[in-house]
């Protein structure tokens, strides 16, 4: 197949996996796509500071509610228009990824999963704290009006959100694709396999870490921007460290060190405990955990390098 | 002045608490070098089964002993079945799988023991609480009972070969291998081993927080940071930093930032303390090879 | 485990529901001349999962109902979905049963957080949104969530009950308050101020929160004692207020103490905090307690039994969330008949906003639910009670905000 061909299959699907659901999908399976794309975005962010930079983190549900509540915040009381929050969350939440990456990334390993997961569990005290009480709602949380499409689009709002999030998550995805084959993924993935051999060759650790740990908590901020417009609501137990957890679950399920891994890890996180439930009402959560282990024994490096490696069977059985 | 030394105190017996599960954490690194999630739900786990023994009629001795054994047995079955067949997977694999045991543990056992709170009986009496009514005698005695688990788990690994084998597999799996030690047995009797610590641990806590599926949900991550302070290769330092994680957080909590926060504020220094120091107080440095 | 008797494929397009108006008697959806869809949300996974018991009665106790006939001639299809406790997944779980499962009305849906999530988009879509399973204050809002009802009394309004009570019966009080840091707790603090107004910081020497996921409370406790304070409010879950009562006991405290109604269960604050170190804590009841020997042999009691015995043989019957249940059910029973043969959404709040007093089953004795159209709070009453002993003793007229 030639790369043309290919990179216009590439395209159709894309556009197909947009159209379809627009127009054939009830709202409220618009509504499941739209949190999908959130927290696929999310989980994109994860695979970049764990797979792509063998950081281990288990907080990103933390930068989640930052994007969130920054959303919320600036349209509640300054009553900046959803789209417009998105930059802004995007900005706020990669400073905090930065600024909280400085110290953390000073510890490898086990500290650094310390460090993020006290993290997510400050986040809910934190945001219920008197200080921030009036900006965050405390324990009340935020209620969001759901947008309407503009320009006179004849589209009703969910179908406009899922087109607005899937616009966003696109182009984001894009640039995640293109960063890690860049020289910057190139230094991410070195300092990730040899990290001394990387450091000998004058690759910056500390910085390219930060940056990476950044832009990671970037990309959770908009997901947790994209999803609290479309719950409309945000509260401090929107965002538990079960949130990091599940995050975690989706980027070990689609594969981490992969970019469309965490499409496939969204996508279960979303549709997974669904299922679990419609096999058992009393133990859902142990049917999820079983499906997870299952996952694990079939599927170790995650769903991608699952396709990819039947992806390679096919190519060779030709 | 009373005031603060009752914190300290009481403070002393909450981590006593964290101490008792972060031992169980640092058994299972220095046997597999992992993290295991779901340690605390296991202890809990644990914690039912001497409770259905004791129902039972079985008196407490008997039903703690059988409810060490059972959990030894349990934690090796799982690292055969579950943790073996992920062993030449990637790390977060394993990661993974331990967040699914997490989940399954704590649901089935709401499902067969319900979520309603539990008393679970102390094995030191409910006599007259000490120091003024500072601690009562189960705190003293669990107190006692993790330093008894510290001085076996440290003798243990210090004195005898099987706990030098068990390290080294852990350490070297390879070489290991090359001098006759038994890789695969080592690592499910350190599940086994933790397993059973971890039951201790369990049965010392529920007479302190009463006995529900989610009595470890918050102990965890304080035994996590406790050990990290400690030094995660150290099971001195695990106890210490329990006990530390456990004080810091009352002082905080009473004196600096109120309740609101305390926990963000311990966790705080805690960070700061590994920032400084990153191996722990008791820890070792873990040899990175190029 | 009982199943949803009706599954919906993913796809949910197939679904025979169709939304029918009415001409001007109102919206039908979710009913046929057979069923009436029910739906309803709680935690059966996750950190909350122990509430998971109020969806498990409600299905049995629908099952009941289906047993003996129905309602109007119509089985009630009762769909129950997992939220865990997470308000986003509430929304997803209600828009699925709005939308795609076409219920007629949500019924006691759990949670404050979780409620919040899904309260403006249930009154956007007038689905009627039926004595919610949470306390707090904001659920009796007719004017501006014209298809929400609460159901239990509030929190709130519960402080303000013991705030009048301290006033009353310790004017000189030291007091100390204990609260649980979210919205459940908040309301607790809310009630106390509405009562003492300015004087609220020179009465409450000390007050201290906990997080739910805390280990203990023991450090508060002290923290508390230390303050010098001689009457301790208590606004916490089981698990934490049997601890305080446990250590305030251990560490040689009598403070005059107030407790409040949620952790009023005996088998699962009482019990395994110690009888003997409970004395004297006063708490405020609306509910039978199933362990309380005073009501061993009521007809209600013992219908519930049967009940139990039969749908949920499995169940443990002393735990007070499935005499919750069985009594908001009760109320939703009550409802459905009450709307003889015309289900519209309309006329299903129109009936749920107008229940004239009603003894339900399991409320204590001469307690009524009722609601008016400006009224959308059932049940009001509370009465004071003591722990002696071995039983909550009642005490003082009942207390109706």
């Amino acid at each position: 197949m030639n790369a043309n061909l290919s990179r216009l299959l590439r395209a159709v699907f894309v556009v197909a996996a947009l159209l379809v659901p627009l127009f054939f999908a009830s709202g409220y399976q618009l509504f499941q796509l739209t949190l999908v794309v959130a927290y696929a975005l999310s989980v994109l962010g994860k695979n970049l500071v764990t797979g792509f930079g063998g950081q281990v983190s288990l907080g990103q549900g933390a930068f989640y509610a930052v994007g969130a509540y920054t959303a919320a915040i600036l349209m509640e009381h300054f009553d900046v228009p959803y789209w417009a929050t998105i930059p802004v969350a995007a900005v706020t939440t990669g400073m905090v990824g930065l600024a909280l990456g400085l110290p953390a990334l000073r510890l490898g390993g086990l500290y650094l999963a310390l460090v993020t997961f006290s993290m997510a569990v400050s986040v809910p005290q934190l945001l219920k704290y008197k200080l921030f009480e009036d900006w965050t709602g405390g324990v009340q949380g935020i209620v969001l009006l759901k947008p309407d499409a503009p320009f006179g689009l004849d589209l009703n709002p969910d179908q406009w959100l899922y087109l607005f999030s899937f616009v966003v998550g696109a182009a984001l995805f894009l640039a995640a694709n293109n960063l890690v084959r860049s020289r910057i993924g190139l230094a991410m993935r070195a300092i990730r396999d040899q990290p001394l051999a990387a450091e000998a060759m004058g690759v910056e650790l500390a910085r390219y870490k930060t940056l990476t740990f950044g832009v990671g908590a970037l990309f959770a901020g908009v997901g947790g921007a994209l999803g609290a417009i479309a719950v409309g609501f945000v509260s401090p137990d929107s965002f538990t460290i079960a949130l990091s957890l599940t995050l975690f679950v989706g980027m070990v399920i689609g594969g981490a060190s992969s970019i469309s891994g965490a499409i496939y890890g969204a996508v279960f996180i979303v549709f997974m405990p669904n299922l679990a439930e419609e096999i058992s009402k009393a133990v859902p959560g142990a049917i999820f955990g079983a499906i997870l282990i299952l996952f694990m024994f079939f599927a170790p490096g995650g769903i991608a390098s699952l396709l990819e490696a039947q992806l390679r069977r096919l190519r060779a059985a030709r | 002045m009373e005031g603060l030394l009752h914190q300290v105190i009481s403070g002393i017996a909450t981590g006593s608490i964290y101490a008792s599960i972060s031992l169980a954490l640092v058994m299972i690194f220095l046997a597999t070098h992992q993290i295991n999630f779901a340690q605390g739900e296991m202890a809990m786990f644990s914690t039912y089964i001497a409770l259905t023994l004791i129902q039972a009629g079985v008196p407490y001795w008997g039903a703690f002993v059988l409810t060490l054994a059972l959990s030894f047995i349990a934690g090796m079955v799982m690292q055969r079945t579950v943790l073996e067949p992920l062993a030449r997977a990637p790390v977060l694999a394993s990661v993974g799988a331990f967040l699914g045991l997490l989940l399954i543990f704590n649901n089935i056992a709401g499902w067969l023991f319900t979520y309603s709170l539990q008393p679970f009986p102390s094995p030191f009496g409910e006599g007259k609480p000490i120091l003024g009514g500072m601690l009562s005698r189960h705190e003293v005695g669990s107190i006692g009972v993790t330093l008894l688990v510290l001085v076996v788990v440290w003798a243990f690994f210090r004195f005898t070969k099987l706990g030098l084998a068990l390290r080294g597999a852990a350490y070297n799996p390879e070489s290991s291998r090359l001098v006759g030690i038994p890789v695969a047995r080592m690592l499910s009797l350190g599940w086994g081993l933790a397993a059973a610590i971890g039951a201790i641990a369990g049965m010392m806590v529920a007479p302190i927080v009463f006995l529900d599926p989610n009595m470890m949900g918050g102990v965890l991550l304080y035994a996590f940071a406790g050990a990290l302070l400690g030094g995660i290769t150290s099971p001195l330092g695990a106890v210490v930093g329990g006990v530390l994680m456990g004080v810091i957080e009352n002082l905080a909590g009473a004196y600096v930032v109120g309740t609101e926060l305390k926990l963000t504020t311990a966790l705080v220094i805690i960070v700061l303390v590994l920032v400084i120091k990153p191996t722990g107080l008791f820890g070792k440095a873990l040899a990175s090879r190029v | 485990m009982k199943r949803r008797t009706l599954l919906t494929g993913l796809g949910g397009l197939a679904a025979a529901n169709i939304i029918r108006p009415a001409s001007a008697a109102g919206t039908l959806v979710g009913v046929t001349k057979t069923e009436i869809k029910i739906g309803h949300t709680c935690p059966y996974s996750g950190n909350a999962s122990s509430y998971g018991i109020q969806g498990k009665s409600h299905a049995a106790y629908w099952k009941r109902v289906n047993d003996m006939g129905g309602v109007a001639g119509r089985q009630i299809n009762f769909i129950s979905l997992d939220d865990a406790y997470n308000p986003a997944k509430t929304v997803e779980q209600t828009r699925r049963l709005v939308e795609q499962d076409h219920v007629a009305l949500l019924f006691n849906q759990l949670g404050t957080p979780t409620n919040s999530a899904i309260h403006k988009y249930v009154n956007q879509k007038k689905v009627p949104h039926l004595f919610l399973s949470t306390s707090a204050d904001k659920w009796g809002d007719y004017k501006h969530f014209p298809w929400t009802i609460g159901y239990a009394p509030s929190y709130r309004t519960e402080a303000q009950i013991y705030g009048k009570y301290i006033k009353a019966n310790r004017p000189n009080a030291k007091a100390t308050l204990i609260y649980q840091n979210d919205d459940f707790g908040k309301d607790y603090l809310h009630g106390l101020q509405d009562v003492y107004g300015k004087d609220f910081d020179k009465v409450f020497v000390k007050v201290v929160t906990y997080e739910s996921s805390d280990a203990t409370v023991d450090s508060q406790v002290v923290t508390m004692k230390d303050s010098g304070a001689d009457v301790l409010v208590t606004a916490a879950i089981p698990k934490f207020a049997a601890q305080v009562i446990r250590k305030t006991f251990d560490i040689g405290w009598k403070p005059f103490h107030v407790m409040s109604n949620v952790s009023a269960s005996i088998a699962a604050t009482i019990t395994p905090a110690g009888p003997e170190k409970a004395e004297g804590v006063v708490t405020s009841q609306y509910l039978k307690d199933p362990t309380d020997p005073e009501f061993k042999d009521s007809p209600d009691m013992k219908e519930w039994r049967g009940f139990m015995a039969k749908y949920i043989p499995d169940g443990d019957v002393t735990d007070v969330g499935y005499v919750y249940a069985y009594s908001v059910a009760n109320l939703m029973h009550i409802v459905l008949k009450q709307c003889g043969d015309d289900f519209t959404r309309e006329n299903i709040i129109k009936q749920a906003s107008n229940v004239k007093p009603v003894a339900l089953p399991l409320l204590l004795p001469d307690m009524m639910a009722h609601t008016t159209p400006t009224d959308f709070r059932p049940l009001k009453q509370l009465q004071l009670a003591r722990w002696k002993i071995n039983t909550w003793e009642r005490f003082g007229e009942i207390i109706g905000a």
